[in-house]
């Protein structure tokens, strides 16, 4: 079976994170319910005329894919692999309105077509005349965990060589605002230095886009060893340790050796003491880290904590802003991420040194 | 590689039939279950004909033993119909005795409750319990929770209407490499009013009986159905005695890469698609003994699909038809549905028939098989093409 490695990353959300030469040095502030994408020069990607065509969840995909292949020093890939849990929104909100609100007439196909889950994938293969392996998953909070395991079992098996894995999501405003009557978002703004310790129901919605091109062959580029991921549709709260331990034992390893866990906390007050309970238990000495205070929360944001993590294996560094608690490991060797979402779709992905 | 992966048992919902014995009642006797659209209301009624489970919402809740206040979409109701009658079949009493996943195909997921209560959600208290089952990956999650499946590998596959030949692909590989023992595959699709009106934009709605691979075929029917198929590790066929109906044999998927919802003209990704499943099979075009094919009966695919079964059959091509003229395009359970079809076809040697086929195209010569047909059948090639070049090929075969 081969190794499988991170060669590269690419980070659409709203923090500037499209630039790969820096590392979350500047922050921006935000105190809200709902956070947007931090937009990149998309016409530096794609000619203002088909960006015109694009929602933004698209656009956004696109580009970052060819930030992932430009960094990763390659033209194409054996699989193009993409998770998203909601799809596309915008578009899917415009044909569903239209429909109701012009009682099924006088409707046009634009909307239509680029609502599929599968828009964007189809859409880089376009851009990359890729006609290779293309699939798109769309399990929730476990989309682009799916998305990486199954990248994973070919390239381990040799079937593919490169392949490019990501996760995206667009916010919808009817889908938002629907969101909010069933309290999935929080009732009040809270200022990211407050998501943590937020004490109310909800998350901060946002969106973005995070890919990555993974290899069985390790490049210059390498950000990260990929050695395992593993998901749960449901896992009850005093079974998650074990959980871990067990993932943990087959990967030869015991919490102990684990340098830096990256938690998914969303500030929500229901569903938090899903990490908590491992933060005051079987990793309080390990350095935790957290990002959806920065990022917000939505489906493929755990492909987030992957870039995080990704981050600071290649630069064994970890910013101030992410730390929950401070262990400041001197050598950072393993890492490993725990992400769900409303106590549904369980994802643990480890990641080495490379 | 070449060694395929046991089928031990499966469940189907479709137009022409409420269980696998049902359907294949109604494909030897070519009963098609093409009708108007009763259960969904629309203005498009009388312009289009659609394959349609003739249940209503409620007598699915009632078959299922829904608690009143469950907020299950169509979609994930079908998907638990097929899916218990697959684990049935197959004679899995403890579910929880091997590591058992799903991987399910949708497109439409729980866009049936979301487009009926858009805006009632804002007012309408009663109806937010359905905001949390518009996701795809809902319908899965319950589909899991009516079989107990629990903290397992549980995921949605959503590559328009080649979905659930996906899972099939993705539950393969999860069985050859040991992630699970046993996996649930295959796909659901309800009818709504937003795929209705989606395909009548893009006009290719036929207004009659959908007629695949005929020089006057005016488009496709609509449908809707759930099917499942139980993928086995060989550990599990011994240790269990299993009967195994059908093994996957072999896969591929391939984009396209050419329009977002059209084929190209020479059908370049399916041929893709299916060069790669005769490759991890092992086996010759020549040795395959029927194709199930997609064959939608719009005007472009069957063009390009013809095209590419050529490009890769030629002189060596064996029968082949569409069954869509009988349930109408399920779009994402499309795959499922058509394994079954194919199981069905190995198990029986028998070829179904394309319905409503008259005359044949003037681009090529190669016709449909028309009749029911009795043939000894080792291999079945099924092909499902979706938007966004999605094009998947998979083979079930009778031997290992």
């Amino acid at each position: 079976m081969k190794k499988v490695y991170i060669n590269s990353i690419a980070s659409i959300s709203p923090q500037k994170t499209f630039d790969n030469t820096i590392f979350l040095d500047e922050i921006t502030d935000y105190n809200d319910t709902v956070i947007f994408a931090q937009d990149p020069d998309y016409k530096q990607y794609i000619p203002p005329a088909a960006a015109r065509r694009m929602a933004k969840g698209i656009k956004m995909g696109v580009v970052a894919s060819k930030i992932a292949m430009e960094e990763a020093g390659i033209e194409t890939v054996d699989a193009i692999i993409t998770g998203t849990g909601m799809g596309c929104m915008i578009d899917s909100e415009k044909f569903v309105s239209a429909i109701i609100d012009n009682n099924e007439q006088y409707l046009t196909p634009t909307s239509f077509i680029q609502s599929t889950h599968n828009t964007v994938a189809g859409q880089i293969a376009l851009g990359m005349e890729c006609k290779a392996y293309n699939f798109t998953y769309v399990h929730s909070a476990i989309s682009f965990e799916s998305a990486l395991l199954d990248a994973k079992m070919q390239l381990e098996s040799d079937e593919a060589e490169h392949v490019l894995v990501g996760g995206v999501e667009e916010l919808g405003e009817h889908t938002t605002k629907v969101h909010r009557l069933i309290n999935h978002i929080k009732p009040e703004a809270v200022a990211i230095s407050k998501v943590l310790n937020s004490k109310t129901e909800g998350a901060v919605f946002s969106e973005g886009t995070n890919f990555f091109v993974v290899s069985n062959e390790r490049k210059e580029s390498c950000y990260a060893e990929l050695v395992a991921v593993e998901t749960f549709n449901t896992l009850q709260k005093e079974k998650v340790s074990e959980t871990i331990e067990t993932f943990l034992k087959e990967n030869n390893l015991k919490a102990a050796e684990i340098d830096v866990v990256v938690f998914g906390n969303n500030g929500d007050v229901d569903f938090d003491s899903f990490y908590n309970q491992l933060s005051e238990g079987i990793l309080s000495k390990t350095q935790q880290v957290f990002y959806k205070h920065l990022v917000g929360e939505n489906n493929t944001v755990s492909a987030f904590g992957v870039w995080l993590a990704s981050k600071i294996l290649k630069t064994q560094t970890i910013p101030e802003i992410v730390k929950i608690n401070k262990i400041n490991p001197s050598d950072i060797k393993t890492v490993l991420c725990y992400n769900q979402y409303r106590g549904q779709n369980h994802s643990l992905v480890l990641l080495k040194k490379c | 590689m070449s060694k395929g992966i046991a089928i031990t048992g499966m469940g189907i919902i479709s137009a022409i039939g409420n269980n696998v014995a049902e359907n294949y009642d109604a494909l030897i006797n070519e009963r098609k279950g093409i009708t108007r659209v009763d259960n969904v209301e629309t203005i498009q009624r009388d312009e289009i004909m659609v394959g349609e489970v003739k249940f209503t919402n409620s007598e699915l809740i009632a078959q299922l033993d829904l608690p009143p206040d469950n907020n299950y979409s169509r979609t994930a109701m079908l998907g638990a119909i097929a899916a218990k009658e697959a684990i049935a079949s197959a004679g899995i009493t403890d579910i929880k005795k091997f590591k058992t996943g799903i991987v399910s195909g949708t497109s439409v997921g729980g866009m049936d409750m979301t487009e009926k209560c858009y805006y009632e959600y804002l007012t309408e208290k009663k109806f937010q319990k359905y905001i949390e089952s518009h996701h795809a990956g809902d319908s899965t999650q319950k589909i899991a929770e009516q079989l107990e499946i629990e903290e397992s590998l549980v995921t949605t596959i959503s590559t328009a209407c080649s979905s659930a030949a996906n899972a099939i692909m993705l539950g393969a590989r999860l069985i050859k490499s040991g992630k699970l023992d046993r996996v649930l595959v295959g796909g659901a699709d309800c009818l709504s009013k937003f795929t209705i009106n989606g395909f009548k934009t893009l006009m290719i709605l036929s207004d009659t009986f959908n007629t695949p691979f005929d020089e006057n075929r005016k488009g496709l029917n609509l449908g809707e159905a759930a099917a499942f198929l139980v993928l086995e590790s060989d550990e599990i066929v011994k240790a269990e005695n299993r009967k195994v109906l059908a093994y996957v044999k072999g896969y591929g998927n391939a984009n396209d890469a050419f329009h977002q919802t059209a084929s190209s003209d020479n059908g370049d990704g399916a041929t893709l698609a299916m060069e790669k499943a005769l490759k991890v099979a092992e086996l010759k075009p020549s040795e395959i003994d029927y194709i199930n094919a997609h064959g939608t009966a719009t005007g472009n695919n069957d063009l390009s699909e013809g095209r590419a079964i050529l490009r890769i059959f030629g002189e060596e091509l064996p029968e082949f038809s569409s069954t869509k003229a009988y349930t109408g395009h399920t779009l994402a359970a499309a795959g499922a549905i058509e394994a079954v079809y194919s199981v069905l076809a190995l198990q029986n040697n028998v070829i179904f028939p394309n319905l409503n086929f008259k005359t044949p195209m003037k681009e090529f010569s190669i016709i449909p098989q028309t009749e029911l047909k009795k043939k000894e059948l080792k291999t079945v090639l099924s092909n499902s093409f979706g938007f966004g070049g999605n094009c998947s090929a998979v083979i079930f075969s009778k031997e290992a």
